[in-house]
């Protein structure tokens, strides 16, 4: 699924220049829930962007399926991100002013798929994840568990073949952030997807096949987990 | 999903779109009140304009006179024309004189002159004038000359003269001698039947009776001028003496009242051309030719030809009459077209400048928002399109305001502009037909000098006269009166939707900008 070799990532800061990422070499495997995580500021949100296709390494090679993402164009790139690769943030970001429904068809929207059939989808997507009585409410009358819920129906009903999560259950509580990760977890196993979970919490990456550990723009996979 | 992201967001920032369409709406009212109140000056200046100088007159030619130009029926008359004698009559002599000469302030143009005129390029079409001035002198010579041997001329004097409107003025002056002279003018105008429709009486029209036919050309028959014809109760069928070159009157049969513009000229009766040509003696002569340009394009480049093709000649269009119009209607043309103008344009870069600002701000405050969005795969495109279309649907919401505003506001101007004025300015030497020409004329000649010898009646001398011109003078500047209406043309309100939604673009434009440079992780990272 994904390789990436010595990927580096430096950006400007002021008038010094921050080396995010030293060199990263990773291999993910199709099917493969893989946690990361690392004090704050040392990389794992940037590494998830390259994953993601939502930044451009400075140098390295990020293969996703054997596309190398640091060549793609901007055209193609966005279209990677539409077709293939899911998102899950800290924050949830929904759109406030629009429903739950209407927020998971916004993935859709970029595939050209037809009203009718971006509605279907999009119901039974929310429907997947437990909200099919929340459909018509906007993220400010959900519950922080809901909106993430939302947020995850929104990811994966372009039947993505990656999800990317950055701290999903870093503003849940205990319980909502239990039940998050079991059903992401379960959705993992439903779908087959390949995930990547940055996360401070240890006992959320403890649940992951494989750890790897960002410090100074350097990833070092202690373990596996089976 | 457009539509209906593009709505709740309009619905979430209410308050700032509304902000926002309510300054678009002022500009844009604004915009169309001082477009209809302009129009309205412009039409108002041309109505002035139009009865000053004649429906579809393009240009007219007029000479000014030079000294000897005015030797043929210049101003005063003549006593000896009418006794025949190259003495000074003698007392107790009948005078009863009828002159009809040329307007002493045009020049004779050759009536040949109209053709080369008619045949230039771009010319549609091109009617001669002969503006006359009818003069009657009746009445005794006084006595007072008897046995004055190297006794003054008694009668020195000469009236200031005049095209005045109320035409008939009767006067009278007194000599040295028991005796009593009755004068009086007005003012006959020879109509090209031809091209009835260019001229004098294209703005005039027929209250009773007829106009001209082509079967009048050689007749005597008259037009008569509404007011003139109330004040000497003239009427259909009725009967008018009009002199000629040689002092002798002829009966005219009027077929026809004209009611002209309050503005028009001066003109008491009009008579077919070849007629008026005939009794003045002026055959070949008009005095005022009207061009009808084909398109009003063409008017420069007619007018050029006409100077060429007729050496001499002052040439009048539109333009130059609008420069000599003075008054309330001159101050609310350039009110309108320099502090409203610029007003409306000040406050529309402002209301532009405006949203261009919330629209930025309102970029800012999303950025996580459009991150997540290209986050998701949508294109910058799509982005930038979203967000122009929300300012463009701001932009409608306040050009349909500002259209109604607009409407409001001419509505308003209507309402409460007070009535507009309009002089024309003097000008002794103009080409201008109609009432345009206005000089003074108050003065008599001065009376002759009375003789050293002779009896004591002959030291008397001429009294003059100070005939009833003066009076025709002082009216020969016309006064016009227009009430201003503000009319919104279609014009004026396509163009505010246009500013709008260009409003709208360019406050979307620069927003949809900063949307498009945005980079997913930067936004994401920005609020992370």
């Amino acid at each position: 699924m994904y390789k990436l070799t010595d990927v580096k990532k430096d950006y400007p800061k002021g008038r010094q220049t921050v080396h995010a990422l030293q060199g990263v070499d990773l291999e993910i495997a199709d099917g493969e829930w893989m946690a990361i995580q690392g004090p704050t500021g040392h990389g794992k949100s940037t590494l998830l962007q390259i994953l993601g296709g939502l930044d451009r390494a400075t140098s390295g090679t990020v293969l996703l399926d054997g596309t190398d993402l640091t060549r793609l164009g901007e055209g193609s790139m966005t279209k990677m991100r539409a077709t293939t690769i899911g998102f899950i943030f800290q924050t949830f970001n929904l759109i406030p002013t629009l429903t739950a429904q209407e927020n998971v068809e916004t993935a859709l929207v970029p595939l050209g798929v037809s009203d009718k059939s971006r509605r279907a989808r999009a119901a039974e997507a929310l429907a997947s994840v437990g909200l099919a009585d929340r459909a018509r409410h906007l993220p400010s009358e959900l519950s922080g568990g809901q909106q993430q819920r939302t947020a995850i129906a929104r990811a994966l009903v372009k039947e993505p073949k990656v999800l990317l999560a950055d701290e999903p259950t870093g503003n849940l509580d205990e319980d909502t952030r239990d039940e998050i990760i079991a059903l992401l977890e379960k959705l993992w196993q439903d779908k087959g997807l390949s995930m990547v979970m940055v996360t401070h919490d240890s006992s959320v990456a403890r649940r992951a096949q494989r750890l790897g550990t960002m410090r100074n723009g350097k990833l070092t996979v202690k373990q596996k987990v089976v | 999903m457009f539509f209906t992201y593009l709505w709740r967001e309009l619905r979430r920032r209410a308050r700032q779109a509304i902000f926002i369409a309510i300054g678009l709406a002022l500009g844009i009212g604004l915009v169309i009140t001082v477009t209809a109140a302009a129009a309205g000056v412009k039409n108002a200046q041309a109505s002035v304009l139009h009865s000053l100088y004649g429906v579809g007159t393009d240009i007219t030619v007029t000479k000014a006179p030079t000294t000897s130009s005015t030797a043929n029926g210049g101003f005063g008359f003549s006593f000896r024309q009418g006794v025949g004698t190259a003495t000074r009559p003698k007392a107790g002599s009948k005078i009863d004189d009828n002159t009809l000469a040329a307007d002493f302030t045009l020049a004779s143009i050759g009536a040949a002159d109209v053709t080369t005129i008619s045949k230039l390029d771009n010319v549609a079409a091109a009617a001669g004038e002969l503006t006359l001035t009818d003069r009657t002198v009746t009445g005794t010579v006084p006595s007072f000359n008897e046995g004055s041997a190297g006794g003054g001329s008694g009668f020195g004097g000469g009236g200031g003269g005049s095209t005045g409107s109320t035409g008939s003025t009767g006067g009278g002056f007194t000599g040295g001698g028991t005796s009593t002279f009755n004068t009086g003018s007005f003012v006959v105008t020879g109509v090209d039947l031809a091209n009835g429709e260019l001229g004098p009486l294209s703005t005039g029209t027929i209250s009773s009776g007829r106009t001209f036919t082509s079967a009048d050309a050689t007749k005597d028959v008259a037009l008569v001028d509404s007011s003139y014809a109330t004040t000497d109760k003239l009427k259909v069928g009725s009967t008018i003496e009009i002199g000629n070159s040689k002092a002798a009157a002829t009966k005219f049969t009027v077929v026809g009242i004209v009611t002209e513009p309050a503005s028009d000229d001066s003109t008491n009766v009009y008579v077919p051309l070849t007629v008026a040509q005939s009794l003045s003696g002026l055959k070949n002569d008009v005095n005022t030719i009207y061009v009808a340009a084909t398109s009003g394009s063409d008017i420069t480049s007619v007018a050029d030809a006409i100077t060429k093709s007729v050496p001499g000649v002052t040439i009048t269009d539109q333009d130059t009459l609008a420069s000599q119009v003075t008054g309330s209607i001159s101050s609310a043309s350039s009110l309108a077209n320099n502090l409203g103008k610029w007003l409306a344009i000040a406050v529309l870069i402002a209301a532009f400048l405006l949203a261009v600002l919330l629209t930025m701000s309102a970029v800012s405050r999303r950025i996580r928002e459009f991150g997540t969005l290209k986050a998701l795969g949508w294109k910058s495109r799509r982005v930038v399109g979203q967000v122009m279309g929300e300012s463009i649907a701001i932009g409608i919401v306040g050009g349909a305001i500002g259209v109604g505003l607009g409407f409001l506001g001419a509505a308003a101007v209507g309402h409460f502009a007070h009535p507009l004025t309009a002089s024309l300015g003097s000008t002794t030497s103009s080409a201008t037909p109609g009432g345009a020409r206005a000089f003074t004329g108050s003065g008599g000649f001065p009376g002759g000098t009375g003789g050293t010898g002779g009896t004591a009646a002959a030291g008397r001398g001429g009294g003059g006269f100070t005939g009833g011109f003066t009076h025709a003078a002082a009216n020969a500047v016309p006064t016009v009166t227009e009430h201003l209406t503000a009319p919104v043309t279609l014009e004026a309100v396509l163009a505010a939707v246009i500013l709008a939604v260009l409003g709208g673009l360019i406050a979307g434009s620069f927003g949809g900008w900063r949307a498009a440079r945005l980079r997913p992780a930067a936004a994401l990272s920005k609020v992370a």
